[in-house]
């Protein structure tokens, strides 16, 4: 295909030339950067969290009566005994906090005791002896908590841990060199803790972005802790008896002892459920930005095709001329094809440099990370693909002008 | 002549109906996107207290010194107990208050009601008057119930409704835990969005707090922060409850009303001044480190609009440009198609001025219908806006007059904007060619 005449007549009609190019360099910045956005929402949803999902639910318990201390770790142990009795239960374990909770409680990590900034920053999990088990997580390297070493301590009580089971992440951001068994740290204690157990995986309490450079960093330290608003009993059940479990739970608890409170709606949750409330904004973002992707799309696809019907329509006499003096269908057709390709070609060019540039407005505006250029190469092929599909059917009606229209008057 | 060029405009709508539909299509989404995310957005950024929020200050005191802040953390956006009782003790602004969140279980005193979690803040007598929190009986407390450490209580309209049935509560007595609180006061609504006292700790969104009581008297019970206990640099403070009260943990939200420009300069030297006395005494190693907020400054400090609505809008923002790009495109379309027919309306006498008016009033009728479209879908928006935002700033969004209007308006301007270009073209059209060629 000679695209030497193409220009020529592109240079007839400038202003609906530059639009089409103009509203598909537009679509790819948007598109490309949503698409990107999209996949790193989504990217988040699927982290494994290193627990056992299901088979595990979490009770939000709240007191009813204001305990000493003491007090509270009596109705812990109580509340333990009886939750061991529901059927279904395997093991079940208290808790400051859970993987994926949203918020909670973070300490910062320094490898000497009077280092000025922070090495890094770990989601701070009190456990006992039965935290791993219950969770479902898997120990890689080390032991367990032995029960001699849980500590009992109240919220606002001094803690000295001296062991911890830290995660593979935080193992590796400590010590790269994957030696951190046995070795300490500090987490804004005067006292090293050293590390007894590493496993696998074992996901951060919270969720937000600022922990983004932490992710999958924690510690879990073997303090049973008697705080005054209440607990979280994590609970594990056997295979196929969560329901069952989650229903009995809650009832157990409340016949064992009425003052406390366990919120109808919020109190009980399965991990399924925790994993679905910790993500709800990202999936939100990620299917606003999905239709916004789709209608966008749509609406350029749309944009192309009443103007290149515009063209055809203008053009019949011309079509005709051609057709009469040998052009054949395939030639009509190949020329719009070509003429389409050409313009997308240059909105595409523009487009790319807009992608990056509103790539870096995101970055240095919103703390997004820079755009791979996968996305972009996405983007073109899907562009280039919509600006042939929506010029096809203008270009075949083109197509099929009889030679006749040559001697009509425009 | 306009009303006539509008009616052949509305006419013109019907002539190339595919090409008509998409265009009022295109600009219906764009605008309806643009206006569904602008509604939350405009929610979100609202000035919870416009009449006083030039008056309304946040005071700031580093009190872990700068190496705290070697990795690019910022001074924590509360202050320590030490440092607000301080404040509170000099009483240098007009009115002021420390204020924290917590929670009770509250205990009915029908036996035959199960107890429930309620939760609220501990605040000074001040808080009511400085945030204009308005009251259905009774008031707040008096500064001499703060200095007695009163065991009184107010307590939101909707635990008034839930315990009293909205009957006047005053005098009546509320058992929160083990300890008994006499009713002062029961507010109305009220409900500032942002919670801006408390952007600090929590989801600025939620539900009114069901009670406040006096700093002094929950301090006196022991009872906890339900918000952030930032504690970073405060290895080896003493145990129990007094020792963390004199840690360096930040955990106390304060507030000082001050009255103009003046005072709050005033209040800025004071601040500097407290915090070098603290330097002197040797209880801080650093120079001083003050700041003090406005309102509305507060609220930008703590990001308190979500990024992901900012994005939103934007996002919204880019697509209706897209939207317009190819309604331009469009109307260049529709508007050259008739060239054949300006050309003899041209040779017949009529002036560019009355092309421009004829074109331009026919676009302002695709902007109309476009506008409508919009209306519809920002109405479809609102309901499924739940889908995307969380629930408690989803709820936020809703339709209101100045919104219609501004959807329609937003259509109108913007096609009529878009309209431009393709109207010179038309107006430019050369009568002579037009006619030789038909």
């Amino acid at each position: 295909m000679d695209i030497q005449p193409i220009l020529a007549a592109l240079r007839h009609h400038k202003a609906g030339t530059m639009l089409i190019a103009l509203q598909i360099a537009l679509t790819l910045a948007i598109v490309c950067n949503s698409l990107f956005i999209i996949h790193q929402r989504l990217a988040r949803m699927d982290e494994p969290s290193g627990v056992d999902e299901a088979n595990v639910f979490v009770i939000q318990n709240l007191w009813g009566e204001q305990y000493s201390t003491q007090e509270t770790l009596a109705r812990i142990r109580e509340d333990l005994a009886t939750l061991r009795q529901v059927p279904g239960v395997q093991d079940v374990t208290p808790a400051n906090q859970y993987p994926f909770k949203g918020g909670g409680w973070d300490n910062l990590i320094t490898m000497t005791p009077d280092q000025r900034s922070s090495t890094t920053d770990a989601s701070y999990f009190a456990g006992d002896e039965h935290f791993l088990d219950t969770l479902g997580v898997r120990l890689i390297a080390g032991r367990d908590f032995r029960p001699d070493e849980v500590q009992s301590r109240g919220m606002r009580e001094k803690m000295i841990p001296t062991v911890a089971i830290v995660s593979k992440p935080l193992a590796d951001k400590l010590y790269p060199h994957g030696d951190a068994l046995g070795k300490s740290f500090y987490a804004m204690t005067s006292a090293p803790i050293t590390v007894i157990g590493i496993v696998d995986v074992l996901q951060r309490s919270d969720v937000s972005t600022w922990s983004a450079p932490y992710a999958g960093e924690s510690m879990v330290v073997p303090i049973r802790m008697a705080m005054s608003w209440g607990v979280y009993y994590i609970v594990r059940t056997k295979p196929g008896q969560l329901a069952a479990a989650m229903r009995a739970a809650p009832k157990a608890l409340y016949a064992e002892n009425r003052m406390r409170m366990i919120d109808a709606k919020d109190g009980v949750l399965s991990f399924a459920e925790v994993r679905r409330r910790a993500f709800e904004r990202d999936r939100g973002m990620a299917v606003l930005m999905g239709i916004i992707c789709v209608v966008l799309l749509a609406i350029t696809a749309a944009g192309i095709v009443g103007l290149t019907s515009f063209w055809v329509g203008q053009r019949r006499r011309q079509i005709g001329v051609r057709r009469a003096l040998g052009a054949t269908h395939r030639d009509i057709l190949g020329y719009f094809m070509t003429e389409n390709l050409l313009i997308s070609l240059a909105g595409v060019v523009i487009g790319v440099l807009l992608s990056f540039g509103l790539n870096a407005w995101l970055v240095t505006h919103f703390t997004l990370a820079a755009l791979p250029l996968t996305y972009v190469v996405g983007g073109i092929v899907i562009l280039l693909l919509l600006g042939q599909g929506a010029v096809f059917a203008p270009a075949l009606r083109a197509s099929r002008v009889p030679p006749i229209e040559a001697t009509r008057p425009a | 002549m306009l009303a006539y060029y509008l009616r052949l405009g509305l006419l013109s709508l019907r002539r190339n109906p595919v090409l008509t539909a998409l265009m009022v299509l295109a600009i219906g989404v764009g605008v309806a996107a643009s206006m569904t995310t602008y509604a939350v957005f405009r929610a979100v950024s609202a000035n919870p207290l416009p009449d006083k929020s030039s008056r309304l200050f946040v005071p700031q005191i580093d009190p872990w010194g700068p190496q705290a802040r070697l990795d690019g953390s910022d001074v924590p956006d509360a202050l320590t107990y030490t440092d607000a009782m301080a404040l509170m003790r000099d009483r240098r602004g007009a009115r002021q208050t420390a204020i924290y969140p917590m929670s009770h279980t509250l205990i009915p005193d029908d036996v035959s009601r199960e107890p429930f979690h309620v939760s609220g803040y501990a605040a000074y007598a001040d808080f009511f008057p400085m945030f204009d929190a308005p009251f259905a009986y009774g008031s707040g407390w008096d500064r001499a119930q703060d200095d007695a450490h009163a065991a009184v209580v107010v307590i939101s309209s909707q635990l008034n409704r839930q315990l009293f049935g909205g009957a006047n509560s005053v005098g009546r007595t509320l058992r929160l835990d083990d300890h008994d609180y006499r009713i002062v006061g029961v507010m109305a609504d009220w409900n500032p969005r942002p919670r801006f006292y408390d952007v600090n700790n929590d989801d600025a969104f939620n539900d009114p707090p069901d009670f406040i009581l006096p700093f002094t008297q929950a301090v006196d019970t022991h009872t906890d922060t339900d918000g952030n206990d930032l504690c970073r640099g405060t290895t080896g403070r003493e145990p129990g409850w007094d020792g963390w009260l004199r840690s360096g943990c930040a955990w106390v939200s304060f507030w000082v009303e001050l009255p103009d420009g003046a005072a709050a300069a005033a209040y800025r030297s004071y601040l500097q001044g407290y915090a070098a006395e603290q330097t002197r005494a040797g209880r801080f190693h650093w120079p001083p480190n003050t700041a003090l907020f406005d309102l509305t400054q507060w609220l930008r400090h703590e990001q308190v609009v979500p990024p992901a609505t900012r994005i939103s809008l934007l996002l919204s923002l880019g697509f209706f440009l897209v939207c317009l790009v190819n309604t331009v495109g469009l109307l260049l379309a529709k508007f050259m198609r008739r060239a054949g027919e300006i050309g003899v309306r041209r040779a017949l006498g009529a002036s560019r001025r009355e092309i421009w008016l004829q074109f331009l009033a026919e676009a302002a009728m695709v902007g109309i219908a476009g506008g409508v479209a919009g209306l519809l879908l920002t109405g479809v928006g609102m309901v499924s806006v739940g889908l995307v935002f969380e629930p408690e700033i989803a709820r936020l969004a809703h339709m209101s007059a100045g919104l219609i209007g501004l959807t329609l308006l937003c259509a109108l301007v913007a096609t009529v904007a878009a309209a431009f270009y393709p109207t010179w073209r038309a107006a430019h059209v050369q009568p002579a060619w037009q006619l030789k060629s038909h």
